[in-house]
């Protein structure tokens, strides 16, 4: 079990008026030492939800957390007290998240949240926690780091916030870096550096990240392995080059073939997935994806399909996989195709 | 320049006020000697007016009060002639400013405290219970629950003077008294904000660093949270150090709160002039000074005279 983080059927509701939104439904995943693993899905299918339960995040009430484990080096995160957890937050795990503009203290220098996060976890001089601080600030390329040091998040664009943001989360090198939609605010062309940072950085610090984005593009630039999330399952998983060449998942082939094509000479229409998302209070009881999914069999409405492997680590959580479905090959040889 | 500009708008903002009030007390129908017609002979009416220049035409009073005011003289009370209205104010105000200090720290402290409280424990008993302490602090008015006070405190557990002023144990039931209202409305405003506040994306931040709850809440949530609070003490506090009224005249407090009423209703044309400017001109300055420790208190916002 050489595994950085293990999670193992995480179970996540919110109880609201209108009822229990099943947020977060038998997810399990694993992220490997020094590796990107990527989380894709849309808005709402639980994937900032799932990070943020493992970063102990999640207000509790309304949300509540029904089943499965967390283990960080073994240790299951979900059953830490909340001093425990304060701890491990910022120092061996830390987290970024989408939208620098509102994640940094208005009233407060931009240095002395980056300190903050040294002495919460690290006992050492005034001078020895400034230089640190200052440290970050040069390592995630801003430059003046001693101007910048003190002033205010409102005199930095949003992509340099992000980087700040970065530093914070790296300033205890910590071995688990969560990052949610760190590049989703961002104008494209700095959504790449920050991205390149982020690279760089875990490869200096060896730590090791789960990206969450809805940009398959983001994905195939930077993850080693991905999980794509819907409605609040893990529909399929595996490495990126299996993901892209050789998906499994009816979801999966809607997601790359609603990818418009860039080099395209004619004008094309993009490629929708026709149908909105289930109703998350009340789940149904088969496969999530079966109303919208053209391939759907009677079984698929009826029991949820469990996690068919093919290839080592790759894994899809439909029907098709199942070998007494006739004709599987062909129909997931000609949903690929389609793509 | 900034703070030279501003200076120069409160003058005018006084002068504006001053003139307002001037013309809308000369339209209030009545004479301050309206009583004193039946007793007086005509003659010495005659005089008294023209020592008060009520017998010029009211452009020619106004000039001739301008005049005055330039020189920070607000002339002579028609009620009590003996006296200035400087002397007025100057005698009254300190036992008022005091008061109104007192019940303004009290309703600083507790009030915060309450709406922090309260924030902390949303929707919780504790919010609950702060929040109805607050709804009594409202809606009970102050004439009620001064002679409570001055029941229990005062007669039946005789902690308390009754009433009147010159000690501190003078002081505290007005004080506390004065304090109920304001309290509620600073413990409301401060839990709807820092409820906000503790919702913002910064908090989850500070919190994915591990930091302890109470260092937080102290340096990312209540310093956020007290800025909008800050906006509107200032008028509160005015309004509590330029005298009260109700506390006042129920304690027997010689404070300045009385004159703002009695002067109407004798038509003491200089003491209405002379609150109104003094009420006016505190609260001026102290919502520029406000203005100016905003500078401080909010990085954000920097004083520049006009422009962007």
């Amino acid at each position: 079990m050489n595994h950085l983080l293990e999670v193992n059927n995480l179970e996540v509701n919110f109880k609201t008026y209108g009822g229990e939104v099943k947020a977060v439904r038998d997810v399990s995943f694993h992220v490997n030492k020094g590796e990107i693993m990527a989380i894709v899905g849309e808005s709402g299918s639980g994937k900032s939800v799932t990070v943020q339960s493992i970063m102990g995040l999640i207000p509790m009430p309304p949300g509540k957390i029904n089943n499965g484990e967390a283990l960080l080096h073994g240790q299951d995160l979900l059953k830490l007290s909340k001093k425990q957890m304060q701890k491990l937050k910022g120092s061996k795990m830390s987290m970024v998240f989408q939208d620098p503009m509102t994640s940094l203290n208005p009233t407060m220098k931009v240095g002395k949240q980056i300190e903050e996060s040294i002495t919460t976890h690290q006992k050492l001089g005034k001078a020895e926690v400034k230089k640190r601080a200052m440290e970050m600030i040069r390592l995630v390329g801003i430059p003046n780091p001693e101007e910048r040091y003190n002033q205010y998040p409102h005199e930095f664009s949003g992509g340099m916030r992000q980087r700040i943001m970065i530093a914070i989360a790296l300033a205890c090198r910590p071995e688990l870096l969560i990052a949610d939609e760190p590049t989703t605010a961002l104008d494209v062309t700095i959504q790449a550096q920050v991205l390149d940072l982020m690279k760089d950085l875990k490869e200096k610090m060896n730590t090791s990240i789960i990206l969450i984005t809805h940009d398959l593009g983001v994905v195939a630039e930077t993850a080693e392995r991905v999980a794509v999330m819907y409605a609040g399952v893990i529909v399929e998983s595996g490495t990126v080059e299996e993901i892209f060449s050789n998906p499994r998942h009816p979801y999966t082939w809607g997601l790359l073939e609603s990818i418009p094509d860039v080099n395209s000479e004619t004008k094309e229409r993009l490629v929708p997935i026709e149908g909105s998302p289930p109703d998350l209070f009340s789940p149904p009881k088969g496969c999530p994806f079966a109303p919208r999914c053209k391939y759907a069999m009677d079984v698929c409405v009826e029991a949820m399909p469990p996690g068919f492997e093919s290839e080592e680590g790759h894994q899809a959580k439909c029907w098709l996989n199942d070998p007494r479905t006739p004709n599987v090959e062909e129909l997931i040889a000609a949903g690929r195709e389609e793509h | 320049m900034y703070i030279l500009k501003r200076l120069i708008t409160m003058l005018v903002t006084i002068w504006v006020i001053a003139s307002l009030t001037f013309f809308i007390m000369k339209i209030i129908p009545g004479d301050p000697f309206a009583s004193d017609a039946d007793v007086l002979p005509e003659e010495v009416l005659q005089n008294i007016r023209a020592k008060y220049n009520l017998d010029e035409p009211i452009p020619v009073q106004y000039v001739l009060y301008m005049k005055d005011l330039a020189t920070f003289d607000l002339g002579i009370s028609i009620e009590s002639e003996s006296r200035t209205v400087n002397g007025i104010i100057w005698d009254g105000a300190p036992a008022s400013a005091l008061l109104g200090t007192q019940a303004m720290v009290i309703a600083l402290i507790f009030g915060l405290l309450l709406g922090i409280v309260a924030a902390l424990n949303h929707n919780k008993m504790l919010d609950y219970f702060s929040m109805f302490i607050a709804i009594v602090g409202i809606s009970v008015p102050s004439f009620i629950l001064a002679p409570l006070l001055i029941n229990y405190f005062a007669v039946d557990w005789q902690m308390l003077p009754v009433a009147s002023w010159g000690t501190w144990q003078h002081s505290i039931l007005p004080s506390v008294a004065l304090a109920a209202t304001p309290l509620a409305v600073i413990a409301r405003f401060m839990r709807s904000s820092m409820l906000e506040v503790m919702n913002q994306n910064y908090i989850k931040t500070a919190d994915a660093k591990g930091l302890p709850t109470t260092k937080l809440v102290i340096r990312h949530g209540i310093r956020n949270a007290i800025l909008p609070v800050v906006s509107f003490i200032g008028p509160l506090f005015v309004a509590l150090i330029t005298g009260t009224f109700v506390i006042e005249k129920i304690f027997a407090i010689p404070g300045i709160g009385r004159y703002f009423v009695d002067s109407i209703f004798n038509r003491d044309y200089p003491v209405i002039m002379g609150t109104t400017i003094f009420f006016s001109s505190i609260l001026v300055l102290t919502l520029f000074l406000i203005d100016i420790s905003y500078r401080f208190i909010d990085p954000r916002i920097k004083l520049t005279s006009g422009g962007d």
